[in-house]
């Protein structure tokens, strides 16, 4: 028993067990989602966040313990975001093509994502935090915490939002488009990427190849546009 | 790989310093994201190591935001208080979100060549 104490008390101390726990969680998880048939709240980072989350709180850990380990994957967030240049460049003859319909569309799609988040988040309250999480929302998960630490608001915040957005709008994407008859499948999945990043574009790719590859680029661009856009808007619109 | 890695980490160290030493307000790595853009358009497509390497990290792109994700739990409490707010603004304006880049698109964009 006293052995079995010294080795917790080891595991403690070192970032192995964070960082072990996120790998097999995550493991784990791809295979729930696997089994879910692709589901859309089966979703594996949801799972694995939820199931670390109650590990921490079932154990007492505090988070910069877990974090001491789990910094090696975060750190891995800068590079990929870097690297979401390359598909960028494989869509780029593509973006060229129809450039005069894609800028305008995923620019006002983010404007109107983000203004309206923000004025309404505020307007029921929310304090200027939340707010400031919330602007980024649309964009892929690496972008909108950057996003949110550079405008002032908090980067774990705006993860779990960008998910719930992407869950959200991979629910509201059929609804939402029928309203006002949007039937191309280029503009249907365009505004999947575009207000619901990797995990709406995901559902799209499911029903149309055109719809998944407009998604993918539209994924890309809006993290750029929003990174340009949001800081400015948050400006005047986060209130203090 | 590790040419790959190191063209990745320099994108993002230069990104970083230029978002930082200018002030811009985009995050250094979206900075890094547009240099690399840029190089790829001057210097043509990808070699087979970047694009496998960018690859590898973009196809296992959920794992890494977990960690950070984790970190709900330090706000728990904050959430707790504001669910209402956060719940009727994601809603909203993915909805409006959704219907605007959509509707824009479709009005736009000419006959479907591909």
């Amino acid at each position: 028993m006293e052995k079995l104490f010294h080795l917790w008390v080891y595991l403690e101390t070192t970032p192995l067990l964070g960082l072990a726990a996120t790998l097999l969680v995550y493991r784990g998880s791809l295979e729930v989602a696997r089994l879910a048939r692709g589901h859309a709240l089966a979703n594996p980072v949801l799972i694995s966040i939820a199931v670390l989350a109650c590990l921490l709180l079932a154990t007492g850990t505090p988070y910069s313990a877990y974090f001491q380990g789990a910094q090696y994957v975060h750190f891995l967030l800068g590079p990929a975001t870097v690297a979401l240049a390359v598909p960028m460049y494989a869509n780029l003859a593509r973006i060229r093509r129809s450039a005069r319909a894609i800028v305008p569309a995923i620019l006002a799609g983010s404007l109107v994502a983000a203004a309206s988040t923000m004025v309404i988040s505020r307007l029921l309250g929310a304090p200027r935090d939340i707010v400031l999480s919330l602007a980024p929302k649309s964009v892929t998960t690496p972008i909108a915490m950057g996003i949110a630490e550079q405008i002032g608001g908090n980067p774990s915040l705006a993860a779990i939002f960008v998910l719930i957005t992407g869950l959200t709008a991979s629910l509201l994407v059929g609804p939402a488009l029928s309203v006002l008859r949007v039937t191309d499948w280029r503009a249907r999945g365009l505004a999947a990427g575009t207000a619901g990043h990797g995990i709406a574009t995901a559902r799209m790719l499911l029903v149309s190849e055109t719809a998944g590859a407009f998604g993918g680029l539209a994924i890309g661009l809006n993290g750029v546009i929003t990174a340009i856009v949001v800081p400015l808007l948050a400006g005047f619109l986060a209130g203090k | 790989m590790l040419n790959a890695l190191t063209l990745l980490v320099s994108c993002q160290f230069v990104g970083e310093i230029l978002a930082r030493g200018i002030g811009l307000p985009i995050p250094g790595p979206v900075v890094g994201l547009l240099i690399l853009l840029v190089g790829l358009m001057v210097r043509g497509r990808p070699g087979g190591a970047l694009t496998s390497t960018a690859t590898g990290l973009l196809s296992n792109l959920g794992l890494l935001f977990v960690p950070a994700g984790v970190g709900v739990v330090t706000q728990l409490d904050v959430l707790g208080r504001n669910w209402l707010p956060v719940a009727v603004s994601i809603l909203v304006s993915t909805f409006l979100g959704l219907m605007v880049a959509g509707w824009v698109m479709q009005r736009f964009a000419g006959p479907d060549e591909t």
